[in-house]
């Protein structure tokens, strides 16, 4: 079989999940282990092919490169307006990398999703089957999106996307928390589908500008260069090419989705969602859409020599790396954390793309998808057991996630990380395991997220340093250089935090003492991935240059110089010593001495900054009261004027004008006229009938007499007329 | 000197007025019956005096024919209308057609 062949298939891989969830929704139901299997065939499927198109991509690089024309695929077209609009597909190096890594984390996910809702047990979630049918789809939404030749379907996708990170956020929506200040899920779904929105409207601006400007969303299109040479030489307003205004608009959109400040209010409150569903947003799917979009983009983005557009990039993606650093430290929420660093290794992309590390992003994106998704699914095995231990000490019995959420566990948030400790010995495979992740995150040598974060440093200091590629201006690398830095640091020093608090040391309550390991089907994910975690980064070592020949020829199937870093000695040194540092500090702060008390060491010295970074910079609360609070108000009162002076005055005048109408029409046309016709026909006819009543005497000899006078007056008529 | 047609015809007109007024003013259902009687024997009248007249053939008999059938009819009729006047006295103790009149509504 030609790779042609399987290049022609890519069409169907979001087919596959697309096809699972519809099976799910119509037929399988009711049958939980049923719908489980076709969730996790519809993966599968999509995953074998997945990965076969991905190694055709990347050893048939050169193919791709000499039949470029065959690609993108047009799969149909739709007439819009006076152009048509072509729907297909595309297959490039780039594509082929998020082919390896969406599918595959997903399935894992989807394999430990089993095992998190409980199947087989008591405890099974009544909405099982809806879960998968759900997270199927979400799956349908990425791997659209990766697949997309135009950034019409991309942003169909997109928004699938969003609708199932709405229906997944909020899976749990009856849970209610005794705490009125905690966030339900509900809200937590609310907030994400809505904040993700301001950024959507953003993305779809600049594609409406874009579409205005060229007349095409196709990206072949989009990206030759006479298009892009009008785009950039063509002015929105003063000297602002339309080529920065769109690129701009465009990562509005990648800033909502892929949770950069200002907009990263949502993501921590996507905790609220089922464990796996973080995995999913977090790592495999949703928020890396974003770094995909601007990846995808990129010629747009360097289209204008040292445009702002990609000092923006930049600069959100180094003060959010940092930004989301700081506040992850002060959290007790073991899942908050893990978002809060996920926020933050997203900045590390955008700043990578934002100096034009173009190469280091994309692989940062993989590796980081790899063990963020470890972290995930280990966080959520450590929950689970925590939960299954506190209920195993409060009844004695087996323990389930109760939908109601702490108002039947009393308060007890199987969440806080105060309430774990000494857990590697209760859990061992999930603690190794989250250990590899952890050091994946962290950047130790050797495992992935050395090679990925390094590469983006050794980007900056090499731009900083020779010079900097598409006219960048020279403090954005050292800038980047420096926040990243920070933000490297801060990142081991939280994960050491994570760590030590959850597995070291003696349990701090009961429920962690009782807390079980998790079944094999949440084990073994976590396994896998942890193996992914460990060797994935050797792609990027300087010797095994693969991952640069792949998205190196992307490079020149659109015609762009994509730079890729030289190792670095001086470099990587620069990141193992401040990720050892995070490391040490972390273990002298919460290793040493394993914590006893549920007081955190950091809260006294670092006082009201601590109190700050523990509510978040209170940028939520400044977003409840400049944005939501006036919103509602506004809303209120314009209910308020609406109700009481216009609209509903109106309709009650339209209401009453009618009454009044009718009863003048009764009055004047209908009582007179019709009635009267009706009444007088009637009138008419008794008048009559009474009139010859009075003929009809029963006298025979009457009639007798009318006869005879009758024949009379015939006869004399006859008489006369002749 | 021969009797002319017009005077049968003149007394036969004459009877049957007669029993045509009978008919229209008696209240007795029997002056009624008596003047229906009337009426055809009148009409019997100018039959036979038609025939008689006005027939150039003597050898067909269908003006006597007509005049017998009429005298059957007439028969049957005063049955019939006997019968029914007795069954209304009967029922009512009168024979007074103005008190009969019980088909009004």
């Amino acid at each position: 079989m030609t790779a042609n062949f399987f290049f022609n298939l890519t069409w169907l891989i979001p087919l596959f999940p697309l096809a699972a969830f519809a099976i799910i929704v119509l037929w399988t139901n009711r049958n939980r282990l049923l719908s489980t299997w076709v969730a996790w065939i519809g993966i599968g499927l999509a995953w074998i092919l997945s990965w076969i198109i991905f190694w055709l991509a990347g050893y048939h690089a050169k193919y791709l490169t000499a039949s470029v024309e065959n690609y993108p695929v047009p799969l149909f077209s739709t007439p819009t307006g006076s152009t048509e609009l072509q729907v297909g597909f595309q297959v490039d190096t780039l594509t082929g990398l998020m082919l390896f890594m969406v599918p595959f984390v997903c399935l894992m996910i989807f394999i430990y999703s089993k095992g998190y809702m409980n199947y087989g047990t008591q405890a099974v979630d009544s909405r099982y089957s809806r879960f998968f049918a759900y997270i199927s789809l979400f799956a349908c939404g990425m791997l659209g999106l990766v697949v997309s030749d135009n950034l019409l379907t991309l942003f169909i996708f997109w928004e699938v996307m969003g609708l199932c990170s709405y229906l997944l956020i909020g899976f749990w929506f009856e849970k209610k928390y005794t705490d009125p200040n905690r966030i339900t899920p509900k809200q937590a779904s609310l907030k994400a589908f809505l904040t993700t929105r301001v950024g959507d409207i953003l993305m779809l601006a600049g594609m409406l500008l874009l579409y205005i400007q060229t007349g095409t969303l196709t990206f072949k299109e989009i990206f030759s260069t006479e298009v892009l040479e009008q785009l950039a030489t063509t002015y929105a307003f003063g000297q602002v090419p339309w080529a920065t205004v769109i690129a701009i608009l465009i990562f509005g959109g990648a800033v909502g989705k892929s949770a950069q400040f200002p907009l990263h209010v949502w993501l921590p409150d996507a905790m609220e969602g089922p464990t796996p569903v973080s995995a999913l947003i977090h790592a495999a799917t949703m928020v890396s859409a974003g770094v995909y979009l601007v990846a995808r983009t990129f010629p747009l983005f360097v289209a204008v020599e040292g445009g702002t557009q990609l000092a923006v990039v930049a600069f959100i993606g180094a003060f959010t790396a940092l930004f989301a650093g700081t506040m992850a430290i002060a959290q007790n929420d073991i899942k908050r954390v893990l978002a809060y660093s996920t926020i933050s290794q997203l900045g590390f992309m955008f700043a990578a793309l934002g100096i034009g590390a173009y190469v280091a992003a994309v692989f940062h994106l993989i590796t980081h998808a790899f063990f963020k998704a470890l972290l995930f699914l280990g966080s959520g095995s450590v929950i689970h057991g925590v939960e299954h231990g506190h209920h195993h000490s409060e009844h004695g019995g087996h323990g389930h996630e109760s939908p109601e959420g702490d108002l039947r566990s009393g308060g007890f948030d199987a969440n806080d990380m105060m309430n774990m400790g000494g857990l590697l010995r209760r859990m061992p495979a999930t603690g190794w395991a989250f250990i590899v992740g952890a050091l994946a995150l962290t950047g130790i040598f050797p495992w992935a997220g050395f090679w990925s974060k390094d590469e983006i440093l050794a980007d900056a200091w090499n731009a900083f340093v020779h010079g900097t590629e598409y006219g960048v201006a020279k403090f954005w690398p050292i800038f980047v250089f420096a926040m990243l830095a920070l933000a490297a640091l801060l990142t081991a020093f939280y994960t050491a935090r994570l760590v030590f608090l959850t597995f070291a040391g003696r349990p701090r309550t009961e429920a962690a003492h009782h807390a079980p390991e998790s079944v094999p089907s949440m084990t073994w994910p976590l396994i896998i991935l942890a193996v992914f975690s460990t060797f994935l980064g050797l792609f990027g070592m300087p010797w095994a240059s693969r991952v640069y020949s792949l998205l190196g020829e992307y490079g020149t199937i659109m015609g762009e110089h994509i730079p890729h870093g030289e190792f670095n000695a001086l470099v990587a040194g620069i990141s193992l010593f401040v990720a050892g540092l995070g490391w040490l500090f972390g273990w002298l702060l919460y290793g040493r001495k394993p914590l006893v008390e549920a007081v955190d060491p950091i809260e006294k010295p670092l006082g009201p900054v601590y109190t700050l970074l523990k509510n978040r910079y209170y940028i939520d609360q400044l977003y409840h009261k400049v944005l939501v609070r006036p919103v509602i108000n506004l809303a209120s009162a314009a209910y308020a004027f609406d109700d009481r002076v216009v609209i509903d005055p109106i309709v009650d005048g339209v209401g009453r004008f009618g009454r009044w109408l009718s009863e003048w029409l009764k009055k004047a046309v209908d009582n007179p006229i019709i009635d009267g016709a009706v009444n007088g026909v009637g009138r008419v006819t008794t008048w009559f009938g009474e009139f010859m009543r009075a003929t009809q005497t029963g006298q025979i000899q009457n009639y007798l007499l009318v006869a005879v006078v009758t024949i009379l007056f015939l006869l004399i008529l006859f008489l006369v007329r002749t | 000197m021969q009797v002319p047609l017009s005077w049968y015809l003149v007394v036969a007109a004459a009877l049957f007025c007669i029993g045509l007024y009978g008919v229209l003013s008696r209240r007795n259902a029997i002056g009624i019956l008596m003047g229906v009687e009337l009426m055809l024997n009148a009409v019997n009248v100018n039959l036979i005096a038609f025939w008689r007249y006005v027939e150039a053939v003597r050898a067909t008999m269908a003006g006597q024919v007509f005049a017998i059938i009429v005298i059957t009819v007439a028969a049957a009729e005063a049955a019939v209308g006997l019968a029914l006047i007795i069954a209304i006295y009967r029922n009512r103790h009168t024979v007074d057609v103005t008190e009969a009149d019980q088909l009004k509504l």
